[in-house]
């Protein structure tokens, strides 16, 4: 399996591109770091990734195939702000469960103690949602993940905890990953491949 | 050690949440316990630890931005003057200033080069700024858009330029850097440390460890509302020099080194354990963890665990201050 970028053009503004012609690939058996300057538009070529915006021109192709439109999404983003990617006013134990075909094995590996499953985001650490989060990311049909930034939040315990069971986890099942991190340190840890992106 | 003006100096704080549970029953929630913390004239103090360990609140209450709830007890000076309510009003923005977290304390419908001016469009102000921006490596049209058309690195770079538009004693940075690129991280870091060496003081807030080892001369580390160690920056080269197991922990978790995750999370404030909150998640554990934990004071540092050995006991924050030295 492959996930490809194909000579994608994106801005948010008319006439205002944050990406030109930007192409990319990553392959089931890798973890592919991307690293740029600020405001390069890291973000915004991980939400086209993960199919999130549709670029003006070029394609996101998942084995040659553009993303499933309806449905669970083979490529699955992880955000930066675990609390803001959940709703605020859903028990987190709630979120979760709209995962599809998630293995139990997964919460457990992730540390999410089931008394946690009844507190409303607001009560749990970003440490804590982030988990969730990242859970709710591994459903059955995952292929792909993103991974904006899912760390620089936590400490660095939290974070070697999360890295380890995200690093078994993918390649037990044979996911791809596409990392942003501003940490040279974890990407030369955790990444396979690192792409270093620059104005031209 | 030499002995230097004090500029922030906290002493023995607690910080606690009334909360209603269901119905009309109310709980009372212990975030931070015992926080013992203090910034010296030129001092960067970095304040490092868990997610969810209280650091974010103790920016808060020492600006008095805590909301209505919150119970707060200790004693917070700033240049020998005890901070009250008032105080802090009057001083904040001006002497004290507050570099936040989120980029949302930007206001969203204000172009964000009159925000870093405070709103003043005066010569001075404006050169002022542009020199900020410049140093930034923000372009200066930057200072014509809303914050909504920032990336966040953009954001960040307009928090910290506003904090230093003002000629602050303090600022107190609460994770200054996530969303900046290396390069930036470390400009921002260079600006805290000059500022600092003029004889100012910064408090550094963040759980990027490594970085803060780089410019901070002393490392706070919190766990679970409480100040466990306060460490020198020479003492994170080896393990052996670090005093308590949760820093330990930490050292060991940097992706330089071990990269080693550690079981358990931190509790939960509603079911803290008695004495040292680390002991459920702690190798060296045993039964008198559940007690009363005195500080000690070691080789330059402090160390909040029954298991260190050596060093001198301080009874209670005021005698804290005379056996420093």
């Amino acid at each position: 399996m492959r996930l490809e970028a194909k000579d994608i053009t994106f801005g948010y503004e008319k006439d205002r591109p944050i990406l030109n012609r930007v192409s990319l690939t990553v392959r089931e058996t890798e973890r592919v770091a991307l690293s740029a300057p600020s405001g390069f538009g890291k973000t915004t070529l991980c939400r086209l990734l993960a199919g999130y915006e549709e670029p003006w021109s070029g394609q996101i192709l998942l084995d040659g195939r553009p993303l499933p439109k309806k449905g669970y999404c083979p490529v699955q983003m992880i955000w930066q702000h675990p609390e803001r990617a959940v709703d605020p006013a859903i028990r987190i134990g709630d979120t979760l469960a709209q995962c599809p075909d998630l293995d139990p094995a997964v919460i457990e590996g992730l540390g999410i103690e089931k008394d946690w499953y009844h507190r409303f985001p607001g009560e749990l650490s970003g440490g804590e949602i982030q988990r969730f989060c990242i859970a709710a990311a591994l459903g059955g049909g995952t292929r792909f993940l993103i991974a904006d930034e899912i760390s620089t939040m936590l400490d660095l315990i939290t974070q070697s905890q999360i890295w380890c069971f995200l690093l078994a986890e993918t390649e037990k099942r044979k996911i791809g990953m596409a990392i942003v991190s501003h940490s040279e340190d974890l990407t030369n840890r955790v990444a396979t491949r690192i792409i270093r992106m620059d104005r031209r | 050690m030499e002995k230097t003006k004090e500029i922030l100096n906290i002493e023995d704080l607690c910080i606690s949440f009334e909360q209603y549970e269901k119905g009309l029953r109310r709980v009372e929630l212990n975030v931070i316990t015992n926080l013992s913390v203090n910034v010296g004239e030129g001092e960067i103090v970095a304040v490092v630890g868990s997610s969810g360990s209280g650091k974010s609140l103790l920016a808060h209450a020492v600006l008095g931005l805590l909301p209505k709830n919150a119970n707060v007890r200790g004693r917070v000076s700033f240049r020998g003057e005890l901070l009250t309510a008032e105080r802090i009003r009057e001083l904040r923005g001006k002497e004290i200033c507050l570099v936040p977290q989120s980029v949302s304390y930007l206001d969203p419908l204000m172009k964000v080069g009159a925000q870093v001016r405070h709103s003043r469009g005066d010569e001075d102000s404006i050169k002022r700024q542009e020199r900020l921006f410049g140093d930034y490596s923000l372009k200066q049209k930057t200072a014509g858009l809303y914050p909504f058309e920032l990336s966040g690195g953009m954001a960040r770079r307009i928090l910290l330029a506003s904090a230093l538009m003002e000629s602050p004693k303090l600022i107190i940075a609460d994770e200054p850097t996530p969303g900046l690129d290396l390069p930036l991280a470390k400009k921002a870091m260079a600006d805290f440390r000059s500022f600092a060496d003029e004889g100012n003081g910064v408090l550094l807030i963040t759980h990027d460890i490594e970085l803060a080892l780089e410019v901070a001369d002393r490392i706070a580390v919190f766990y679970a509302g409480t100040t466990v160690e306060e460490a020198l920056v020479s003492d994170f080269e080896r393990e052996e020099t670090l005093r308590h197991p949760y820093t330990k922990a930490l050292w060991r978790a940097f992706p330089r080194r071990g990269f080693q995750a550690l079981d358990g999370v931190q509790p939960y404030v509603k079911d803290m354990p008695a004495g040292c909150p680390f002991a459920p998640r702690c190798g060296l554990a045993g039964p008198e963890c559940a007690g009363e934990i005195p500080l000690r004071a070691a080789a330059g540092g402090t160390v909040r665990c029954v298991r260190f050995s050596g060093g001198e006991e301080i009874n209670g924050g005021k005698e804290a201050k005379s056996n420093e030295a």
